[in-house]
């Protein structure tokens, strides 16, 4: 049973500009926003199986609904967030309350170390993958693999149309990898092709990667993906997984799709 | 010489990622070196890695840029503490736990700046200043109470040597002495620095002096004329020697003899023995090496020489010396003071036909100084590699031989 943090759009909107994709001239259209995402929590729920909790969404803080970036959830732990820009930052209390308040053992970064949570750390069982350059610093990452006994494997992330690692890369259940190479460096991308078998990487068309392919949601053989990505879909059933997709592109405004609007709860 | 250096620690998943291998290609690829000092590859998968890596660049402005821009990649600058500071308890006594200096550039830690170790010599204390951030070398015989020294390793880190960037047989910098090897290519490299030094010591520029530090062998040898002729072409600047070898470079001038010798006839003259004495009590009478010179009673040879082109000349007396002749310094604490204070400035160094002589001038040079040893007992030159002068080239072949040979190649007709 997969279980996912997710908060209602309610006052999602674009207030400030923190990334490309963000323009406020670019306003959100709220109702569609409203729509596409309970969309979303039906094909989690309902087709998919998921479990969802739901947050309690907080008047101006518009990008609360990105739960991916709340941090970290490994077995009864978890790491939030500590957000490199200051507009985010006021996120870190609520979501540190709500893992407070479902019982998690919450271990706390320093301040001043950057770390986008979920949106930065992805992975296999065995092996995770850190972003950073962008939005999480490096340093973290021995921390948390010091914490969890984990490998991480540290990932340059290039461009910053990517600015997380799942906007750029997703993990699926049966060990492949769905990714966008150019947004890494030479070295990272040598290291993921030396980890990863290459009948596993399944590399996402450029116009695809633009739309977010990456930021899926993959629980057992669904995958939840936003619509208008033909090619990706096509490589998800080539490989036996059932594609869901989903409109989403009131989120794109904000540089976000299903992954990001979801934080996995093991 | 990359002198500027920062050790950085990196740790984590840095192999397999790459992290390392894109750490160290970005220092090279922005000009910069590094020293991988330790690397402990994790056991397990899980297990990390940790690399400390020093870096090292041709300027702070560039090991700045360097550490800028590998710090994102996780290198983190090793946090360093300053250097540790006691006073003297007496005069000429250093505290106890006093950091014994090496020949090899230095620097410590003062109020979290590297700074140079200024006049760099094995065996010697560091005095610190602390408010003008300044440290220098000091004899433990100089040290005055209460002067701050430096205490434990701690904030001192001594920097390897860089290969020089002539190709030659300095840039070896290898120990082994053999009076197998052909000496033929070294007097020829010797040559061509030579030549360059006194190019850049008639431009002024700084460490282009030479400095000769020599024995009696030289005269006795035959060596005397292609010295003093090395000296008239400007190609020596500063001489090291005892009472012999000016008392016999003027007896030959004096008495056509050394030691009793003549040489022109090769062999013992009646009374000859006496000639060195008779020498020495002249030049007592006239007051001078200078004045004997100057007055025309000393006319050829290596003084003679020295003082025409104001050669900066160290008499260093010994136990067994008669007279001695004026200006040779009998206190040894004296003298070694006097040979350390014209070490500042001197570009290269030839040891010559003296064990006293070249393991004393050996003990005063910082290891960036290319020395050339020469002596026909292998003792000498090994002796000196032994006590880490492994700047040093070591030639095994007799004073005068070597002498002429390099006069010759800079254009003698001897």
């Amino acid at each position: 049973m997969s279980r996912l943090l997710v908060c209602p759009p309610d006052y999602f909107a674009i207030e400030y500009e923190i990334n490309p994709w963000m323009r406020r001239s670019n306003a959100v259209n709220s109702d569609e926003a409203v729509r596409q995402w309970h969309h979303l929590i039906q094909v989690l729920e309902e087709d998919v199986g998921a479990v969802l909790e739901r947050m309690k969404p907080v008047p101006g803080l518009p990008d609360l609904v990105f739960t991916a970036n709340a941090g970290i959830v490994v077995g009864g732990r978890a790491v939030p967030s500590r957000f490199r820009y200051l507009e985010r930052q006021r996120e870190e209390a609520y979501f540190e309350d709500w893992f407070r308040s479902q019982g998690y053992e919450v271990v706390t970064l320093e301040p001043g170390f950057f770390f986008e949570g979920a949106g930065d750390l992805l992975g296999f069982s065995d092996i995770w993958f850190g972003g950073y350059q962008q939005r999480s610093e490096i340093r973290v990452f021995p921390i948390l693999s010091d914490w969890f006994h984990r490998e991480i494997i540290p990932l340059e992330l290039v461009d910053n149309r990517f600015y997380h690692l799942d906007t750029c890369l997703c993990p699926l259940s049966g060990g492949e990898l769905l990714y966008f190479p150019p947004a890494f460096d030479r070295y990272a991308q040598e290291a993921l092709a030396e980890r990863i078998d290459p009948a596993r990487r399944l590399v996402v068309p450029e116009a695809e990667a633009l739309k977010f392919a990456c930021n899926a949601v993959c629980v057992g053989k669904h995958v939840v993906l936003p619509a208008g990505c033909p090619d990706t879909e096509s490589l998800l059933i080539s490989r036996g997984y059932l594609p869901h997709p989903v409109p989403l592109d009131e989120f794109m405004k904000s540089g976000g799709s299903a992954k990001c609007l979801t934080l996995a709860l093991d | 010489m990359m002198h500027d250096q920062e050790t950085v620690l990196l740790q984590g998943h840095i192999i397999d990622s790459l992290i390392l291998a894109k750490v160290l290609d970005t220092i090279l690829m922005m000009g910069g070196t590094f020293d991988l000092e330790d690397v402990q590859i994790g056991k397990t998968r899980e297990e990390p890695s940790r690399a400390r890596i020093i870096v090292r660049a041709s300027s702070p402005k560039l090991l700045s840029e360097i550490l800028h821009a590998i710090q994102p990649h996780g290198a983190s600058v090793e946090s360093e503490r300053d250097c540790r500071l006691s006073p003297a308890p007496a005069d000429g006594i250093f505290p106890d736990e006093f950091y014994a200096t090496t020949h090899l550039p230095t620097q410590v830690r003062i109020r979290d700046q590297w700074v140079e170790v200024a006049r760099i010599e094995m065996d010697l204390g560091i005095l610190v200043d602390p408010v003008a951030q300044t440290a220098r070398t000091i004899p433990m015989g100089e040290v005055a109470q209460g002067d701050l020294i430096v205490t434990s390793r701690e904030g001192v880190r001594v920097i390897p040597l860089q290969r020089p960037r002539e190709r030659d047989v300095f840039s070896f910098m290898e120990s082994q002495v053999s009076s197998e090897r052909p000496h033929g290519h070294i007097i020829g490299d010797v040559a061509r620095r030579l030549m360059q030094l006194r190019a850049g010591f008639r431009e002024g520029k700084a460490d282009s002096k030479v400095l000769l530090a020599g024995g009696p062998a030289i005269v006795h040898a035959g060596g005397r004329e292609a010295l003093a002729w090395l000296i008239e072409e400007e190609f020596i600047h500063v001489l090291f020697c005892g009472n012999a070898l000016p008392a016999h470079d003027m007896e030959l001038d004096l008495y056509g003899t050394s030691l009793g010798y003549r040489h022109a006839a090769g062999r013992v003259v009646p009374h000859g023995h006496e000639h060195h004495l008779r020498t020495i009590n002249r030049i007592r009478a006239i007051g001078s090496i200078e004045a004997a010179v100057k007055s025309g009673v000393v006319k050829t040879g290596i003084m003679a020489a020295c003082v025409r082109r104001s050669v900066h000349v160290v008499m260093a007396g010994t136990i067994r010396d008669d007279g001695p002749l004026p200006g040779v310094i009998t206190d040894s604490v004296e003298a070694q003071a006097a040979m350390r204070a014209a070490i500042p400035g001197i570009g290269m160094a030839l040891l010559v036909a003296s064990t006293l002589h070249a393991v004393a001038t050996g003990n005063l040079l910082p290891a960036t100084i290319p020395s050339v040893c020469v002596d026909v007992n292998p003792a000498v030159p090994t002796k000196l590699a032994d006590r880490g002068s492994f700047q040093a080239v070591g030639l095994v072949m007799d004073a005068a031989s070597f002498l002429r040979d390099l006069a010759r190649e800079l254009g003698a007709r001897l």
